[in-house]
This record gives structure tokens, sequence and C-alpha cells, in this order.
């Protein structure tokens, strides 16, 4: 069924945009990510300009969050004071990202920023996750006593101490104000919602335990992506309701399903799968900046600046 | 066959209504539709140029041709090139294009270069390269005239742009019909058609007519609504994902029970 976009303004094979909503939700739903580093590209790849790619795809990803959010809800696995710190954090850092996003433009080289940090931090993050985590894995298979990770260090010694009783932590609001913000940062520059930053950041920097950080890691993304879809409505008037109704009627479902996949799998399991997704990820865009394109020269509508 | 019948009936009153002009030859033309909806079905339309030359005296000689051009709404553009720097493809150069049209089709009744001299070209900027305005290219960039060749290939890919020729049918050196399809990734405003007749390469009459594109009903809506009011829009959005969103989970919840 072919469906024309009223924002996009090209026709869409409508059962086409429900599955790829679907599979994106699934993978969002498991792994607590957003999605927006999957959906994004996705919705290039068939045609949909990229600033509407972006917009759109940022709105898919509050509803697969809350969907998602809900479903960690009922297994008490969120943080809301940590959430509410990071998404505070995020603020700031996604109004910062927001600037430095309008420079790269007028410079005419966002395309390549984008590019490269999607490499270089998907890269990062993939690479020290599934070292990490075939690690635990191997450890926990030889049976090997598991390493405590409570370990004192400078963090312990900040001022603004606040308990996190979900993540049964006791440190200083700094390190989460912090992680949010880079993350909000990064999420403005690259378009997403920041999940797959975030998810390692909470396990290795902060120390939170696996079990509560899908579920306050999509709590803090639904805000952010909000925050992001309104900026782009109001600003460039690039948000598609109609791709994105559809989107999210894939997503939500596909949430659900991964929410309860999600649960059966082990945690080192479930770090590994998300580890190879975004390293899969980053070599494929990594690729595109490296090979000859087939096609040297692009078009965009507007004036040079 | 309703459509034909029509057709004749409408060109035999154009025919009678036309004025005399000093022209030895004419044209009378219509159009099957002077607008295009968008709707959310939109799947591309196709529009049908039909008319008849009108002469005065009789032909004179020299073969006669029909060229029909559809022409969208004119943007400005920038084109980008990709070169390699240490080891990986950036956009290096770029060239600014005043104005090209978001959609260009060109239908004939022959070969172009066969049919059209190249200073009538020139003049009525028919032949796609020509109808792409861009003054001053050659201080933006080493090699302007690969940067035209790309806006080409690229427009002809995304089927944006095209050269029928030949799908002009003329009979007996009067009447003539063509069909342009319009594509589905279609840019909304006045779409304009020009019917030229040409003899021994020269233009002797053109016509102009102009086909409304416009957004309907739901698409109008929208669109309209993100753009006049974005703010109530954004909000709309995102309260369509959050009753998604918890609509899937009580969904869920509930099939499990």
């Amino acid at each position: 069924m072919q469906l024309y976009l009223p924002i996009a303004e090209v026709s869409v094979n409508a059962f086409l945009i429900l599955g790829l909503g679907g599979i994106v939700g699934f993978l969002s739903g498991m792994f607590g990510v957003g999605g927006g580093f999957l959906i994004t590209p996705l919705l290039f790849f068939i045609g949909v300009p990229p600033a509407v790619a972006v917009a759109t795809g940022a709105n898919q990803v509050v509803a697969s969050s809350i969907s998602g959010v809900l479903a960690q809800l009922k297994r008490k696995a969120v943080d809301m004071p940590m959430g509410a710190v990071l998404t505070m954090g995020g603020f700031l850092g996604s109004g910062s990202g927001v600037w430095v996003f309008r420079k790269m433009t007028a410079l005419g080289q966002i395309d390549l920023f984008v590019q490269l940090s999607y490499v270089l931090f998907l890269g990062l993050i993939g690479a020290m996750m599934l070292q990490e985590s075939l690690r635990a894995w191997f450890r926990a298979k030889s049976g090997a006593p598991i390493r405590r990770s409570h370990v004192h260090t400078w963090v312990h010694g900040l001022p603004l101490k606040m308990k996190f009783r979900a993540s049964g932590l006791y440190i200083s609001v700094l390190p989460p104000l912090a992680v949010g913000a880079i993350v909000g940062f990064l999420a403005a520059i690259m378009g997403v919602g920041g999940g797959f930053i975030m998810v390692p950041a909470m396990i290795y920097l902060l120390g939170m335990p696996t079990k509560v950080v899908v579920g306050t890691s999509l709590f803090q993304i639904i805000f952010v992506t909000a925050f992001t879809t309104l900026a782009h409505a109001v600003t460039s008037q690039t948000v598609d309701i109609l791709l994105a109704f559809l989107l999210i009627i894939g997503g939500v479902i596909g949430a659900q399903i991964g929410a309860r996949v999600g649960v059966r799998l082990k945690a080192e399991q479930l770090r590994i799968l998300l580890a190879l997704l975004v390293l899969t990820v980053s070599f494929k865009i990594a690729l595109d900046l490296l090979i000859r394109p087939t096609e040297l020269y692009s078009i965009m509508p507007g004036m040079l600046p | 066959m309703k459509r034909p019948a029509l057709l004749w009936q409408t060109l035999a009153l154009l025919l009678l209504a036309a004025p005399a002009t000093a022209a030895p030859e004419a044209i009378v033309a219509g159009l099957s539709q002077n607008r295009v909806s968008i709707t959310a079905d939109f799947d591309g339309s196709e529009i049908l140029i039909y008319g008849a030359v009108k002469r005065e005296a009789p032909a004179p000689q020299g073969p006669l041709d029909v060229i029909i051009t559809v022409e969208g709404p004119a943007t400005t553009l920038t084109i980008r090139k990709k070169d390699r720097r240490a080891g990986i493809w950036i956009n290096t150069e770029a060239v600014h294009i005043d104005a090209a049209p978001s959609f260009y089709a060109v239908a004939t009744t022959g070969r172009l270069d066969k049919i059209l001299s190249d200073t009538e070209d020139l003049r009525y900027r028919i032949s796609p390269t020509r109808a792409v305005r861009a003054i001053g290219l050659s201080s933006e960039a080493e090699k302007p005239e690969d940067f035209l060749d790309a806006l080409m290939r690229i427009r002809f890919d995304e089927d944006r742009f095209r050269l029928q020729q030949g799908s002009v049918q003329l009979a007996e050196d009067t009447l003539f019909r063509a069909d342009v399809l319009l594509p589905a990734n279609l840019t909304e405003g006045e779409y304009k058609v020009r019917i030229l007749l040409t003899r021994d390469g020269k233009v002797i009459d053109m016509q102009d007519r102009v086909v409304n594109v416009r957004k309907e009903g739901l698409e109008r809506f929208l669109n309209t609504l993100a753009h006049q009011m974005p703010l109530l829009y954004g909000l709309l959005s995102l309260a369509l994902a959050a009753i998604a969103g918890w609509g899937a989970s009580v969904a869920f919840s509930m099939i499990r029970r």
C-alpha cells in the first residue's frame, strides 16, 4: 500500500515502514536503546530526506521508549531519581550540542562531522562493551568468583551526595549530571537518543546494576528525544507525523516483544549482542567514508552559506 | 471510450474559439486536467496534453514538429563534490545553482537536436541542460561543467528530469497528443506546460498552460499545521507518541493476563 507523506514529500510503502518500526522497536525494548542510530540511516536508505529522517526518527523513539519504560516499570527496573538527574544533565548538553550542530552546518561539513562521530563513538563503545562483556561471560562460565564492582575511587569523594535506592548507590550527583550532559551533547549532534552511549556509561562509569540500566536509560531517552522532536518541529518543520505514526505503530509492538525477549537473556549475552550491533553500524558508516562513493556529487536544496 | 469523444469535442470548440493570429500556423491546445491533487494515496499522475495546428493557408514546406515541456517550480540548489582527503571521502568543492526546476519533462515528436536548432533551444531554454539556470558557475569551481553533468545525471536517475523523444503523436501534421507522467515524489506548486510548434528547427508558435499541483485533504491539513502552528504540531506528534507507547503497553499486559 503506497502512502504519500505530507512533510517528506515522498510516496512510501506503508507496510515497509511498519516493518522498519517493528524491527527497531524490538531492539529498543530488548537493549534499552532508543534505536535512533538505526532508524535514521534506514529512513535515508528508503529515500526520506535526511532532515525529516532525523526529526521523525526522534519522534518514533519517544513512543518506543515510553512503551519500553512502562514494561520495565512493572519489573521495578527504573531508577527515577537517577533518570531525573541524567535528564537534567541531558538538557544542558543538548542545548550546547544544537549550537555546535548549527556551526558545523554553516561550515558545510555536518555530514562528515556526524559520520565521524558515529564511527568514533559507536566503534569505541562497541569495542569496550564487547571486550568487557565477553570477559564477564567467560568468567561466569569458568565459575571464577565475580569481583565486586563496588570500588571506592575519587568519584565517591565528590560533594552533593544522593541516595539512589533502586540502583543501590550513594554517590554525588555530579557524575550522573556530567554523563547526562555528554550524552545529551552527542545526541543532539548525532540526531539520536543516546541510549547506546548511556547504557555503557551507566554500567561502567556510574556502576549501576544492569537490571535497572535499561529502564533508567529509556526513561531519560523519553525526555531527551521529546525535546529534540519539539525543537525540530518548531525550528525546521521537519517532523512528518504520518511517517512517525507508521513507525510508532510498528515500534511500540516491537518494543513490547523485545522487552519480554530481553528478560529471558542473561545480562552478559544482552551486552554482547548490543556491542555487536553497535559495532556493525559503526563499521558500515566507516566503510561509507573509506570506499569511493558511486556518486561523487550530491544535491542539497538551498543556497551556499 | 468517453474520453476521446470529449477530447475531439473540446478540440472542435477550441478551433472555433481560437482568435485569428498573424502566424500562418498556430497551436490550439488543451490539457486533460489543470490541477493535480496530492492526497494520502497519491502515487503519481498522468496528464494528457492534446491539440491541433490551425492554419489560415496551405502548410509551408519543411518538417513540422511538436515539443511539449512540463516544468515544476524552481529552487536554488547547492551541488557538492566529494574528494579523498587523508583517506576519507569528504565534501570539498561546492557549486551554487540559481534556479533548477524540481521537475522537468520534455516530450517531442522526434530527436530534439534534429527538430530544434541550437539558437532556438538557447532562446526558449528547452533541453533539460538549458532549463537549469546557473550564472557565474565558472568562478566557483575548477570544472563547473562536471557539476552540471552530475546534476543532470542525478535528476534523470531520480526520474525528476525526463526526455521523452518521439513520445508526442502527430497525425496528418495537424493533430497531436502526448502523455506526461508526474512522479510520486512531486513538489507542490505551479507546473508550467509549454507547447511549441517547430518547422525546420525554428519555433513558429508557443502556447503556455499551467497545472496546479496541491496537497489536499489530510496532506493539506498536516502540512499547513506543521508550518503555521509548529509548536502545536510538535506537541501533537509527542502526544501521538505517548498515547501509542502507553496503549501498546496496556494492550500487551491485557494479552498476557
